[in-house]
């Protein structure tokens, strides 16, 4: 096996250096009733060419984003990803280092999440980011949960028009917790309902611009109101490049932001590993309480600048049951590959990116406008909105696929038996004038 | 000698070693570049890609433009090379060298891995394509299942949690739910050995369980009569780890299992090291009810730095039907996705994040499977114990085995072989940093006194274990011979020396913050 360095020799003398006969008598502790005689029921080794021939047969029976006009968001884009970002996640230093435990030969790690650190908090307008949660939805999760902690209330108000994978990850993580989940009415074009069910005992409100039909929301009054009952303002968001073009988080009075930052840096993947964003305000309550890993700057034995894993008294290996959090890996390697594709991009590129990902949907929703039957839903948007079918939007996706164009995802889909007509469309930087004429034709075509 | 604020020496052999040339004007020394953050580097204006000019039409953002400026700088692409191919130099990495944190297994990662999982029809498709255009990922997600469900005996598995602690909190849910289920509401204690990750507690906590520790007897492993004295009929279930976190396989596990099934509880299994009897035993056989596998331990998924991970968590039959959604079926030979839990069969605890699952870590782990097969991995936990076994053998006459006789894929050490030396564990460790080595895990698991849990997994030559051990042969030998000062100094060959925990902690410098602008001189 090409990965295994031993000869059969050097096998028999290290057994004959620990002083047994076999292999098996280092196993001699395993129960007999649990030994096994054989191999396992399962094919042999392959070597690169057999392995790769089935991986590749597997691969192909997939519509990959970039072979297809593609619209499909709801959480996860298509962005382009710079050559140089997959170069650098793949040396050797980064992708096989393990948690930076010991900073004097992990400052490359360090120092990166460091810079991604500050990147997420500028991003979101918020003071301070943590090293990465899993995804978006756990990222939410996890605030719901540092919200109640915070304010030790224990009732959380999540809008409906929250995407509902990131309802549902919270309603899980919170299930056997005392804090319990209300989810107002999905309400396209306003926040009347999430703002009414705000009350004294409300710990946070959880509310997501642009939501998962695509659409902006203003956050100041319900900061002011949520404010003012004494709960905070969980702000979350599935679209980092949104960022670069709307107002952020942190100046619309939220004191907590997460979201999903797969966008930058770490393409499709069918839906992981993503890079769940994580950004508060800089209030010692909200720091001491934060999930996950942060790194920190200080001085090595010499006086001189570096950086280490620090307030781990927050973290299960040190507080075990009492730990804010049972997280422990996070997402190192994608954490990175956002922050080399943020560095390339800077402030200007990403501003641009987020112009032309707009101006792409505005044309889309043109383009979509002029087709008999169908209505754009919003009236503000960043990338995403939402349309109305004269059919079964499920059916209709389905049709669409059928000729070659990935055309949005059904919103029956995420609210099932609801939705049934609507339509949820996405447009980045990567979608071309050809691709929004061939979707608009191929949608009049199949309705 | 000069003293830090620490109170340790600095560096002490520089001047010896370079006649008093030890400080340069950049602060780079030869290869060892030193780097500013990108926000002394780069500047708002810079950019390293290049884009569409906008066309600037109007926008429907609904009057919520952004207006403040990010502030956040960019480099050109040669700039950016340079700033993240320096940083990655100063980083320890299994490319590099043996890598021996115990319970982290820290194995070779194939790069046919890497290169598998950047297929198009796994990498760039968006998980709510169609069903009809992703049968080949649904495929991976099932073939995977099947490995993962055969090599464990174990008829079920939930791929979505997203790393070990995800996992963790997967079975721990099925069995609350299941628990629940049964109106067995009263049962909210978890026992746990001392010995366990910090995640085992943690995790019991957010499930709504209580913890009860059980003590470890003198060979390592649970106390029997203590976890006997501690089941009653408020037991949730027990969290162990096979083999535990001492590296001991628990002799004793087939009755822990059966006397805390007898109780009504269930056995949860931390999977993470798993490495050490894949192939050769299945917790199935071994009467476990849920374990997850981190598929960035024992199936080489990279560490990345700290993540992703990935730990689908195998469960049994009373288990598996309460294992979250989105699930993946195969009916008539096309590929279903199950993503609702009005739409499930049994009745799944939730959903625990977005999307399917860690699919990248997927196709990497299931091409890793395929490469070994059956007859691989069976030699892959053969190979990781024979190494520990090997290491603990030739150190013993030098350093003190926490226990006696044979271990499983790591080998654990006391402090007891520095006593009276002046050497801590954590000293020990950081000489191994100047010695060009990762230190093995220190002070865990807590049950004994200055742990050193090595763990060098299975792709490790004898050659290159031969120069680890006499490496630490000769450490070992110096801390003995009174060299204490090389001990409290070190490392003082890594990219920086001993960093300042205490006042991260204390004065907590989270992110870069624009410098405060000079005053102007006044002109006289």
């Amino acid at each position: 096996m090409r990965y295994l360095p031993h000869t059969d020799t050097d096998r028999k003398a290290m057994l004959d250096a620990i002083g047994v006969a076999s292999i098996d008598d280092l196993f001699t502790d395993v129960p007999e009733a649990a030994r096994l005689d054989g191999l396992i029921d399962l094919p042999t080794k392959q070597g690169e060419l057999q392995v790769e021939r089935a991986m590749a047969a597997m691969s192909n029976q997939n519509v990959s984003a970039s072979s297809v006009p593609f619209f499909v968001g709801a959480g996860a884009y298509k962005h382009h990803i710079p050559a140089t970002v997959d170069h650098l996640i793949q040396r050797s230093e980064f992708l096989t280092a393990y948690t930076p435990y010991q900073p004097e030969i992990s400052q490359g790690t360090l120092q990166t999440l460091f810079e991604f650190q500050t990147q997420v908090a500028q991003l979101t307008g918020m003071d301070v980011a943590n090293a990465s949660m899993y995804d978006g939805s756990t990222a939410c999760a996890e605030a719901v949960m540092m919200a109640a902690r915070v304010t030790k209330r224990d009732k959380a108000v999540m809008a409906g028009t929250v995407h509902p994978h990131y309802v549902e990850a919270s309603k899980t993580l919170a299930k056997y917790s005392s804090v319990s989940i209300e989810v107002t009415e999905p309400e396209l074009d306003s926040l009347d309902k999430v703002i009414a069910a705000i009350d004294e005992n409300t710990a946070c409100v959880v509310v997501q611009t642009p939501d998962i039909f695509g659409q902006l929301h203003d956050l100041r009054e319900i900061s002011r109101i949520a404010h003012e009952k004494g709960a905070l303002v969980i702000a979350a968001f599935t679209e980092v490049v949104a960022l670069g073009l709307t107002e952020a988080p942190g100046a619309m009075g939220a004191d907590i932001a997460v979201g999903e930052g797969q966008s930058i840096g770490v393409g499709l993947n069918f839906g992981g590993p993503y890079v769940g964003l994580f950004a508060s305000k800089d209030d010692r309550r909200f720091i001491r309480q934060m999930p996950g890993r942060l790194a920190g700057e200080t001085v090595d034995a010499d006086g001189r600048r570096g950086f280490v894993l620090t307030l781990s008294t927050r973290e299960q290996h040190i507080r075990r049951d009492k730990a804010t959090s049972n997280i422990c890996t996070n997402s190192g390697l994608c954490a990175l590959a956002f922050t080399i594709h943020m560095t390339l991009l800077g402030e200007k590129g990403f501003r641009q990116m987020a112009q032309l990902s707009h101006e792409n949907a505005c044309a889309l929703a043109d383009a979509l406008d002029t087709v008999e039957g169908v209505d754009v839903v919003n009236d503000a948007f960043f990338n995403e909105f939402a349309v109305r079918l004269p059919g079964n939007a499920a059916e209709i996706v389905e049709k669409l696929a059928k000729v070659g164009v990935l055309g949005g995802v059904p919103a029956s889909r995420l609210y099932p038996g609801q939705f049934e007509d609507i339509l949820l469309v996405a447009a980045t930087e990567v979608n071309t004038e050809a691709d929004i004429e061939i979707f608009a034709k191929a949608l009049g075509g199949v309705l | 000698m000069p003293m830090n604020t620490q109170g340790r020496p600095t560096r002490i052999a520089d001047n010896i070693a370079t006649g008093g040339y030890a400080e340069t004007t950049s602060g780079s020394k030869g290869l060892e570049q030193s780097e500013a953050l990108i926000y002394e580097r780069g500047s708002v204006e810079q950019c390293g890609v290049d884009l569409p000019e906008p066309k600037g039409t109007a926008t429907r953002l609904g009057g919520l433009e952004r207006k403040a400026e990010l502030g956040m700088p960019g480099l050109s692409e040669p700039e950016t090379m340079r700033h993240y191919v320096r940083l990655s130099r100063k980083n320890y990495a299994i490319d590099l060298g043996l890598y021996p944190l115990g319970s982290c297994t820290m194995k070779h990662n194939p790069r046919l891995n890497e290169k598998m999982a950047r297929l198009p029809g796994f990498a760039d498709v968006h998980p709510m394509q169609p069903a009809s255009t992703v049968q080949g990922a649904y495929a991976v997600i099932g073939e995977l299942a099947h490995w993962l469900m055969t090599l464990c005996g174990m008829p079920g598995v939930a791929m979505s949690p997203k790393a070990g602690a995800h996992g963790e909190f997967c079975g721990m849910m099925a069995i609350r739910a299941k628990l629940d289920a049964d109106g067995l509401t009263h049962r909210r204690r978890v026992l746990v050995p001392e010995s366990a990750h910090g995640t085992n507690p943690a995790t019991a906590v957010q499930c709504g369980f209580t913890v009860d520790e059980i003590p470890a007897d003198e060979t390592g492993r649970v106390d029997m009569e203590a976890f006997k004295a501690k089941l009653g009929d408020d037991v949730a279930g027990i969290m162990l780890t096979n083999p535990n976190t001492c590296g001991l396989f628990e002799r004793d596990i087939r009755e822990i299992a059966d006397l805390i099934h007898e109780a009504g509880g269930y056995f949860y299994c931390d999977g993470a090291n798993f490495n050490a009897i894949v192939g050769r035993v299945r917790p199935g056989d071994l009467g476990v009810d849920a374990m997850h596998i981190n598929l960035h331990k024992t199936f080489s998924t990279p560490h990345g730095g700290g993540g992703p991970g990935s730990g689908p968590t195998v469960l049994s039959d009373a288990l598996a039907p309460f294992a979250p959604v989105p699930y993946v079926v195969l009916k008539d030979k096309h590929w279903e996705l199950v993503e609702h839990e009005a739409d499930a069969e049994g009745q799944p605890f939730g959903r625990m994040a977005a999307f399917h699952g860690q699919m990248g870590m997927f196709t990497r782990a299931l091409t890793y499977m395929m490469s070994h097969g059956s007859d691989g991995l069976k030699q892959v936990a053969e190979d990781a114990v024979l190494n520990a076994n090997y290491i603990q053998a030739r150190l013993k006459h030098v350093m003190t085995p926490a226990f006696d006789g044979i271990c499983m894929h790591e080998a654990l050490f006391d402090d007891r072989f520095l006593k009276d030396t002046g050497v801590t564990t954590l000293d020990f460790a950081k000489a191994m940093i100047d010695e060009g080595y990762h230190p093995m895990t220190m002070y865990f698991p807590l049950v004994v006194h200055g742990a050193m849990l090595i763990e060098p997994t299975e792709t490790e030559s004898k050659s290159g274990l031969d120069r680890f051990i006499d490496t630490l042969e000769a450490l070992s030998l110096a801390a003995k011979a009174g060299e204490v000062e090389r001990f409290r100094a070190a490392p003082v060959h890594a990219p920086t020396r001993r960093l300042d925990e205490t006042k991260a902690a204390r004065q907590p410098v989270l992110r870069w913050t624009a410098p405060a602008a000079e005053e102007p001189v006044a002109a006289e």
